[in-house]
């Protein structure tokens, strides 16, 4: 029995290909192929065969990390979306919520993106619902039914239907739906108070919009892809990776793709969480690097936490996602001198892929954090970058000089600065996640990974002095393990605004017990025919109730037993949710709390898949792994060090710093004063000396 | 100042050279401890006007009180200057008083908190923080009297007092600040935010200090400062001419059937120091639209408008403040005198960033904006509901962005940074209201090459007898648009009853009763447009038009663009748009008014449905003034 996880990513396709028998992996890297990334996946499964020499027909499940949901939304190239919205409310989008980012004067230079469904397709419909619940006017079918028909006309490729007040009493929705299905057979249908029974109208459009605004695409692609597995491997069964972590059957994901909107990023803290375990680490910060943008997330007790919105270019939507913070810089990040304040200021500009840092030779010109960590000798001219790509050790000081030029600085001067600089951006985003929760950073371990983690890796482990920095065996891959190794889950929810001394037990109960049988139906959606993606036996049911004092704003989530509830006993959540708001805010209120949302969370079984370990431990000197003598910058002075192969490092070695670390697609740095230890899962373990 | 310190650790500060590398990585710690003072505040915060809206502005001075990071520059030294104690660590003072803090605060609804930050007891840096509290008293719910004519009227004041003294809270003050509130459970939901978001400044700072050093904390605030004011000098040299350039504008009326008021700034450069002179500004008002500016305030202003331009992830800063004079006479609308009123001040302070708008941009039309969304408004609903419930609301409006340089403004979005609209579904859940209507104004927006946004109608449907007031301007004077486009439409508030009939409100009411089953439309005013609308591209014309956001008629008679149902009509377009461009006069006024005011006047009761205001008798008021 096979399984394996796919993971997509702007540059190359990773591939992990396990036996479930006995957890051996085995891995493939291929290009992506951005116009149809099925074809990048198919190459890749098809390569870890080949390396595994097993046939495409063992192979039993497929999950999937997939960003073609992110990228309809980051290039515009989503449905055109037909919106039906209350009367007085067809600008909702429009209007959004009249926030002008850019503190004082940012209106100046603001630029609003379209609304994501066009106001040209957007039609109001007569009918109204209280937010009680209770009908204030009834629904007008027979004009409703000439709305639709307009928005036929403009040939739209879905349609979403959000009224008022619909999160309450969603009958208007549903017979709206069903008017439009009866209409429109052909045209996917999204409604909010499906997508989002929350409250809050403009949030709950957005998010409804989005899911329509994706799902063609999505559909397409999934059913593609379901199609070529059919075919090719005796249908191997396809889940999805959404947001916040889980997995969806692919016919889950198809309706509501905008929970897999941060599917990518998702893979690698998954793929963290799993290492974690692994290795004996329960608390982690994560640490993914890319060329363009960076993700850190935040794993308690072996748990990533999640959080009630994301966030896609402009587009912030109501879906759950693992709180990854993202921060625009990379290494591709550009460099530069603005003449009037004379500040170095690294990014928002990148290189991206194309052109590239200097130091690729693929026409980039200006300095770039790569090309820094090349002038300093982190990333040494002998690296290969995951394919035939080489380093140009002259493009990348010529580049890194203009800041020196600028600066009246070294070059070296001028490249640490770059470092220090982003490695600053990095810190400010571990913080986001840690300290600013009410974590001390030194409680956790930094794992980093991705393209260039493992290169900042030890330079943030002495900002954040979360020790060790654990670099993991295939840095660069590690959303892929994160795909094959996560489970399903499913979530449902839904508003009740209710104070808590006036709570019922059982009422919310029974809400609860309804949330729960919609989230383990979500859990098992599949085609007709197919068989159910896992049996109520191994289903876990997690509890969740949003909560605030009376009055505020925010709402802070909290699990609750479904015990608690039926007796009515709320004191737990109580002081739980004192606790976590002083731990947040530094304060808590003597006063009435509110509950806002109920949350059911359904899981499947747990991976059983295990980490290789190094068999026994390595006797061999270390200098065996040795390739070469280098040189590093490092805090204003020159350091000899030496080059490490990272493949004949063995449990038990210990490497002192300076020294640089390669594999395959990635490089570890080990600074001075620091050294790099491998422990039992082949994971690099840094720490001060 | 200082002498009002008192330190247990008299050890000064050394100034030692900080290398630029880390004088930028202290800047960034330093935004970020700004972004976590606001996501505090906003998110534990309990009333709609800070928690959904973001009324609330926090700040980072350096010792000496000048502002590291925040929003509207320092106002530490006009406060310290009123402050007749000594402070020492573990303090925290309380005012709302703006008579006592050089208008460091401008109303009395804003409660300031100011905590000095020590560290091993040598005084090191301050936070502070302000916050508009939704009721503080006085004579009507909501604390903003538009009747008012003296500062007493408008709720319970504090002269600077400590509400933390060596640490210890002295919960005798918040009571008494409890005790004079209709909504004292929001007030101190409000006041722990604001308390919690200084506590996390001193944390912040202390933590920066032990990371790189006192010293090198000390030294690289003064190279921060030092940083904005070599990049100020050089703009004001580049930027600001010699000569003396003036711009004015208004507010319409003062609630009290007096108007408009003019506010006039002039501007010129004396070598490297740029001078911005409010002489010719109108008498404080018997009213309250009388705005406290504080100087420091209006320079951050100047500071933004430039600066932002040329590097926008500066971290604005006092350290330009040596570079700009402002002159605000005693006794104008911008610096009364106590007791005069203050509560509406709201009008005045949006009024000041169209005013500067003008006045820095006529030199450089190229970056000129049209007149802006320049206001706050208002709107307040209370009373008690049938189960004898006291419900209040208090809720800020939002209008037109006018155009920019740049493009077309947002339509129904806030000039104001971080403010956001309240979902409407959550005041449907907590009021006795139904929001029937929330849309923009169709053809509200000033036409122009880039055409300004459009205004916000808002339809309150009324479940609960109550009272309603509105505070809101632009009504009489137009928002201008510039270099050949027109104003945006102006403000308009139509109370309709449940029988029917209609009426317009005045902009400025107090308590006016209304039914279950009426409704108040209250629309906002569009933003002034830019550049010749008839050079606008038809497509931009048209897909406005299928967007419902210009209607057909107004593109015809505007932008002169013929649209046939959902298509362009090119030849008559381009037909319509020659036989306009020859009827236009060769008259390229930098600005559109939309009308002197004697013309605004006698169209007003016309076009608006109100009688137009008398001129102001400013003879009692003068006096102060002109001594």
């Amino acid at each position: 029995m096979f399984k394996v996880g796919v993971d997509v990513g702007g540059t190359f396709t990773d591939v992990l290909l396990v036996n479930s028998a006995n957890s051996e992996f085995f891995t493939a890297k291929v290009p992506s192929t951005p116009s149809d990334s099925s074809i990048g996946v198919l190459n890749g499964i098809e390569k870890a065969c080949e390396l595994a020499g097993v046939s495409l027909k063992d192979i039993d499940v497929v999950t999937h990390g997939t960003t073609v949901a992110t990228n309809a939304i980051l290039t515009g190239q989503g449905a055109k979306v037909g919106l039906v919205t209350s009367k007085g409310y067809g600008q909702v989008l429009q209007i959004a919520r009249s926030y002008v980012p850019g503190g004082l004067g940012g209106w100046l230079y603001y630029q609003k993106t379209p609304p994501l469904a066009p106001l040209d397709c957007t039609v109001e419909i007569d009918e109204r619902t209280a937010a009680d619940g209770s009908i204030v006017s009834e629904l007008n079918i027979e004009k409703a039914r000439r709305s639709i028909t307009k928005l036929a006309e403009k040939n739209v490729e879905a349609i979403t239907i959000c009224l008022i007040n619909s999160f309450s009493n969603d009958t208007h929705e549903k017979k709206l739906r069903e008017l439009v299905q009866e209409m429109l057979p052909k045209i996917p249908t999204s409604i909010s108070s499906e997508v989002i029974p929350e409250m809050q109208e403009y949030e709950r459009t957005i998010t409804t919009v989005a899911n329509s605004y994706v799902r063609p695409q999505v559909e397409n692609y999934i059913s593609n892809l379901q199609k070529e597995f059919n075919n090719k491997m005796d249908g191997a069964s396809l889940s999805i990776l959404r947001s916040d972590g889980g997995l969806a059957t692919a016919a889950a994901a198809m309706n509501f793709p905008v929970y897999m909107l941060m599917s990518g990023p998702a893979g690698g803290v998954s793929g963290a969480m799993w290492v974690g375990e692994q290795a004996g680490f329960n608390n982690i910060i994560t640490f993914d690097m890319g060329g363009t943008s960076t993700d850190v997330a935040l794993i308690e007790n072996g748990q990533a936490l999640v959080r009630r919105e994301t966030t896609v270019g402009d587009v912030t939507v109501r879906a759950s996602a693992l709180d990854v913070r993202s921060i625009g810089a990379g290494g591709g990040s550009i460099a530069h001198v603005p003449e009037l304040t004379r500040a170095l200021r690294v990014g928002p500009e990148s290189a991206g892929a194309e052109p590239g840092p200097a130091a690729y030779d693929k026409g980039g010109i200006e300095p770039t954090v790569t090309d820094a960590n090349v002038v300093l000798g982190y990333l040494p001219e002998t690296q290969k970058l995951g394919g035939d790509m080489a380093i140009r050790q002259e493009l990348a000081e010529k580049a890194v000089q203009k800041i020196a030029d600028a600066l009246g600085l070294t070059l070296l001067e001028a490249a640490e600065g770059i470092i220090k600089i982003v490695n600053e951006k990095m810190f400010g985003a571990v913080r986001l996640v840690s300290v600013e929760k009410g974590y001390d950073p030194r409680d956790f371990s930094l794992m980093a990974f991705g393209g260039a983690g493992p290169l900042h890796a030890n330079a943030l482990g002495a900002l954040t002095q979360a020790w060790p920095v654990v670099i993991p065996p295939g840095p660069g891959i590690l959303c892929a393990y994160g795909d094959a190794t996560t489970r399903l889950r499913n979530e449902a929810s839904k508003t009740i605004i209710l104070n808590m001394s006036a709570a019922s037990g059982a009422k919310l109960a029974k809400e609860f017990e309804t949330l729960a049988i919609t989230a383990a139906n979500g859990l098992n959606a599949s085609d007709e025919g197919a068989p159910q993606a896992i049996d109520s036996e191994t289903l876990t049911t997690q509890y969740e109730i949003d909560i605030r004092y009376a009055g505020q704003g925010l709402v802070l989530t909290i699990p609750i037993s479904l015990e608690d509830v039926g007796r009515g006993d709320f004191s737990k959540v109580s002081e739980d949710f004192d606790k976590l708001h002083e731990q947040l805010f530094t304060f808590r209120i003597d006063g009435e709390k509110e509950f806002v949302n109920l949350r059911v969370i359904a899981l499947g079984p747990k991976s059983q898949l295990e980490l290789a370990s190094s068999e026994g431990r390595q006797i061999d000197d270390v200098a065996h792994a040795v390739l070469s003598d280098h040189e590093i910058f490092h805090n204003g002075k020159k350091h000899s060090a030496k080059v490490y192969d990272r493949s004949l490092l063995k449990t038990g070695h210990i490497v002192q710093g300076p020294a640089v670390i390669t594999e395959m697609d990635s490089t570890s740095v080990v600074l001075p004063d620091h050294k790099a230890q491998v422990d039992d899962k082949l994971n690099l373990l840094l720490s001060p000396v | 100042m200082k002498e009002k310190i008192i330190q247990t650790n008299e050890a000064p500060f050394s100034k030692v050279s900080v290398d630029p590398i880390t004088l930028d990585v202290i800047e960034s710690a330093l935004r970020n401890t700004r972004e976590q003072m606001d996501a505090t505040v906003f998110r534990t915060a309990m009333s709609p006007g800070i928690r959904e809206q973001g009324d609330a502005f926090p700040m980072v001075a350096n010792a000496d009180g000048k502002m590291i990071v925040g929003q509207f520059g320092s106002f530490i030294h006009g406060f310290m200057e009123g402050y007749e104690g000594m402070i020492e660590e573990g303090d925290m003072i309380l005012t709302n008083d703006p008579y006592s803090c050089g208008g460091a605060i401008s109303h009395l609804n804003d409660y300031l908190v100011i905590k000095p930050i020590f560290k091993d007891g040598r005084h090191m840096a301050w936070a502070a923080h302000f916050g508009h509290l939704t009721d503080i008293g006085g004579r009507v719910p909501g604390s903003l009297p538009n009747k008012a004519r003296e500062i007493f009227e408008e709720g319970t004041a504090f002269p600077p007092v400590k509400i933390y003294k060596k640490g210890e809270f002295q919960d005798d003050i918040m009571q008494i600040a409890l005790r004079n509130s209709r909504m004292p459970h929001w007030n101190q939901g409000d006041f722990k935010g604001v308390i919690a978001a200084c506590t996390i400044a001193e944390r912040r700072c202390v933590e920066m200090a032990e990371r790189f050093g006192d010293d090198v904390f000390y030294s690289a605030l003064e190279e921060l400062l030092e940083r904005n004011c070599r990049a100020m000098r050089q703009l004001i040299m580049e930027t600001i001419p010699e000569e003396k350039q003036s711009f004015e504008d208004y507010i319409c009326d003062d609630a009290l059937g007096s108007g408009p008021y003019k506010i006039k700034c002039s501007m010129w450069r004396e070598g490297e120091r740029v001078i911005f002179d409010f002489d010719g500004t109108d008498p404080q008002s018997p009213g309250s639209i009388n705005f406290m500016l504080n100087e420091e305030m209006f320079k951050m202003f100047c500071g933004t408008f430039m600066i932002s331009a040329f590097d926008p992830q500066i971290l604005f800063n006092d350290g330009f403040y040596d570079y700009i004079d402002v002159r605000i006479p005693r006794g104008c609308m911008l610096k009364p005198i106590r007791p005069a009123a203050l509560s509406c001040r709201t009008h005045a302070l949006g009024r000041i960033f169209d005013v500067l708008s003008g006045l820095l941009g006529q030199g450089n039309p190229d970056f000129l904006c049209g007149a802006g969304f320049s206001d706050s408004p208002h709107f307040m609903y209370s009373g008690r509901d049938k189960n004898g419930e006291w419900y209040q609301l208090y809720q800020i409006g939002f209008g037109g962005i006018p155009a920019r340089p740049v493009g077309d403004g947002p339509d129904g979005h806030s000039l104001w940074p971080n403010f956001k609209n309240v979902p409407n579904e959550y005041l449907e859940a907590y009021f006795p209201l139904r929001i029937e209507t929330y849309e923009c104004i169709i053809d509200s927006g000033g036409a122009g090459y880039h055409r300004g946004g459009n205004g916000i109608r808002m339809g309150y449907r009324f479940l609960e007898d109550g009272e309603i007031s509105i505070h809101d301007d632009r009504w009489l004077t137009y928002p201008w648009g510039v270099n050949g486009a027109e104003p945006g439409q102006r403000s308009t508030k139509e109370l309709v009853r449940a029988d029917g009939t209609s009426e317009f409100l005045p902009s400025k009411c107090d308590l006016i009763p209304v039914s279950s089953g009426d409704i108040l439309y209250f629309n906002t005013w569009g933003g002034g447009g830019v550049g010749n609308p008839l050079t606008r591209e038809p497509e931009r014309v048209l897909h406005d038009v299928v967007s419902g956001l210009v209607s057909a008629q107004a593109a015809k008679d505007a932008y002169g663009v013929v649209v046939n149902g959902e298509s362009l009509d090119i030849e008559a377009t381009s037909a319509l748009r020659s036989s306009k461009a020859v009827a236009e006069t060769t008259d390229s006024k930098v600005f559109n008014f939309g009308g002197d005011l004697e013309e605004l006047r006698s169209r007003c009761l016309d076009e608006t449905g109100l009688e137009p205001p008398m001129p102001p008798d400013f003879s009692r008021y003068n006096y102060a003034y002109k001594n």
